[in-house]
């Protein structure tokens, strides 16, 4: 038997709520004080996921680097992966909002996205 | 004495500044310019490319610039004229005309001056000086704010440091405790002065409990070691009176501290204007049409009062931007004295409850549900919010929880205000006022 301790984020409250998990599987959920906590808490201790920001290097751009997101969440676990992945990368300016990146990084299965605009040095549009 | 002249003058392109313009626009104005120091529009979203921006406004999570995006895609759809890389250094007005005089400057056209018919204030805010830091001695490279951190880990691209405390447990430090993490620095801890944390709960989470990084509440700095550049810091905790307890002192090795000390809503321009202001927010007392003391100069966003979420700031900035547009339609004025004399209803806010934006209501102008949003200076579990129009209870609402670091709100309806106001008149009570309060459970 296993017992996880974690914060209800889904609302202001911030309960804390206590899982027992047995061989991966939910056994129990307590300190929760509505079914939105358990959700939450299922989601938490089997398959937590995250969606990923960072920021990636650009070369001849109006800045040095251009913010950059997964597009979905991807699994908790893999973000050093991802992070280890985009840090070898660096982009030639333009960048433009929504521009792939990196085609399914690190392996899975998600594109990395840019989220900000770099314009080329000395192109005002 | 003005080198041109316009309706409408916004001062700042921050989301506040930007859909200000918007609603201005779209409402009729046409004769408006939106002033903006930075080189790009976007204001402080730019810098924050997390994700949690704009589920209210767009129903999916955006990043900063995201969402800064779509409200600069919006303003120049709509054709609004601005200026980047020009600064507004002055502000003032002519009492017996009501002009405003923006004084303003940039590289190409040096120093000129703007008359306006009205004018937005959307400077934002900025965080508080290192001077927040109250310990004697040396003041070694290595301290920075965690929103200059964040400015150059994000913009320019480069780390401050590589073994890191942070100071204040606000959401900036929060997200930069992550954020340099994930590019390889070691966070040792973050230290609160306070037993709670101002930041969301999302945030200590997703960015220091997924990282094991610990909270320190009830802590706080007292020492810092190191001439030339920060090597470490000591932590202590604190009693109630926020004292550090001897013999709890803590040593951390660092070259680097953050600091989250909160923010304050930027308003030199404001004070140059003569606006009244609010001695808890720092930002300006305005009517339910976000107006202030000086007629037809309305405020919005960060820079009357502190925001956490930018869903609102648009929200209110579209408000303010309309009534912008209405004042320059003739709608509406301040000045109109009678209106103001007969059913100015000032919002008191005691017991727990720190402030409300607006700070006074017209009935006669509001719409027909008006959001009044406010702050709480506690943590309080299991009471009651409860609104009075003089001694008559208008809502009494349980809640479960509310803390300083979440923005609380509730809503007036015009027709009930309107029939008080009259009744309260009828009744010989000259200045009318509503209470927010924060009370125990029956
Ligand atoms: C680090 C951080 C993290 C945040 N995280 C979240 C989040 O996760 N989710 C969320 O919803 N919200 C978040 N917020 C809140 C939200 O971003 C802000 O509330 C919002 O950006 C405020 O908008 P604003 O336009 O009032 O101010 P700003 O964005 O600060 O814009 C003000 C603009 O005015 C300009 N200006 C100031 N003075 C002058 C002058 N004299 N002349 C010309 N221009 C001037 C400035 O350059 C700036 O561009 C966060 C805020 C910060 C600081
Ligand atoms: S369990 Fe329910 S009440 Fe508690 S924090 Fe989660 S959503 Fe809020």
């Amino acid at each position: 038997m296993e017992t996880r301790e974690l914060t209800c984020i889904r609302c202001p409250m911030g309960c804390q709520i206590r899982v027992e998990l047995e061989g991966g599987e939910v056994k129990s959920i307590t300190g929760n004080t509505c079914p939105r906590g358990a959700d939450y808490a299922a989601q938490e201790v089997t398959n937590p996921t995250r969606t990923l920001t960072s920021s990636v290097r650009v070369r001849g751009g109006d800045q040095a680097a251009a913010s950059v997101k997964t597009r979905t969440e991807i699994p908790k676990e893999r973000m050093m992966d991802i992070i280890r992945a985009i840090k070898e990368i660096e982009l030639t300016a333009p960048v433009h909002i929504g521009d792939i990146v990196c085609p399914d990084v690190a392996g899975t299965g998600v594109d990395m996205i840019a989220t900000s605009n770099v314009l080329t040095v000395g192109d005002g549009s | 004495m003005s080198d041109r002249k316009l309706d409408l003058v916004i001062i700042g392109g921050g989301p506040a500044g930007l859909a200000a313009a918007a609603a201005a626009s779209e409402a009729g104005v046409k004769d408006l310019l939106v002033i903006e120091r930075d080189r790009k529009l976007g204001g402080i979203l730019n810098q924050c490319i997390h994700n949690g921006f704009g589920l209210h406004t767009f129903k999916e999570e955006l990043t900063g610039p995201e969402y800064a995006d779509r409200y600069i895609k919006k303003t120049q759809a709509l054709g609004v004229p601005f200026l980047t890389d020009t600064m507004v250094v002055d502000l003032s007005w002519d009492q017996e005309t009501g002009a405003k005089f923006v004084t303003a400057m940039n590289k190409e056209s040096g120093l000129f001056v703007i008359e306006a018919k009205a004018v937005i204030l959307a400077m934002g805010c900025r965080e508080r000086a290192r001077g927040a830091l109250n310990i004697p001695g040396y003041r070694p490279a290595g301290i920075y704010s965690a929103g200059t951190a964040q400015y150059y880990v994000n913009i320019e691209g480069r780390m401050p440091g590589k073994e890191v405390v942070i100071l204040g447990s606000g959401d900036i430090g929060l997200i930069m405790a992550r954020r340099m993490t994930l590019e390889g620095a070691k966070v040792k801890v973050v230290a609160e002065l306070m037993p709670y944390s101002g930041g969301l709960k999302r945030n200590i989470v997703q960015c220091l409990n997924d990282f094991d990084i610990p909270l320190k509440l009830s802590h706080t700095l007292v020492d810092i070691k190191g001439k030339k550049r920060v090597e470490g810091v000591t932590i202590a905790q604190v009693d109630e009176n926020r004292k550090p307890i001897p013999g709890t002192e803590e040593y951390y090795s660092c070259d680097t501290l953050l600091l989250s000390c909160g923010l304050i809503p930027e308003n030199e321009l404001s004070l140059m204007l003569g606006v009244e202001m609010s001695p808890v927010t720092g930002g300006a007392l305005v009517n339910e049409s976000l107006e202030t003391s000086i007629p037809g100069v309305y405020a919005c966003g960060n820079v009357l009062h502190v925001h956490d979420l930018v869903d609102y700031v648009s929200g209110e900035a579209d408000t303010a931007g309309r009534n912008a547009a209405a004042f320059l339609q003739g709608a509406q004025t301040q000045n109109d004295t009678n209106v103001k004399k007969e059913t100015e209803i000032k919002i008191r806010t005691v017991d727990g409850v720190r402030y409300s934006v607006p700070a006074t209501v017209r009935p006669e102008h509001m719409s027909d549900m008006l959001t009044v949003r406010f702050r709480v200076g506690n943590e309080y579990r299991d009471k009651v919010l409860a609104v009075y129009f003089e001694d008559e209870p208008l809502m009494k609402l349980p809640k479960r929880i509310m803390a300083p670091g979440e923005m609380e709100q509730i809503i007036l309806q015009k027709k009930k205000l309107e029939e008080l106001a009259e009744k309260a008149l009828a009744a010989g009570v000259s200045a009318p006022q509503i209470t927010i309060r924060v009370e125990e459970k029956a």
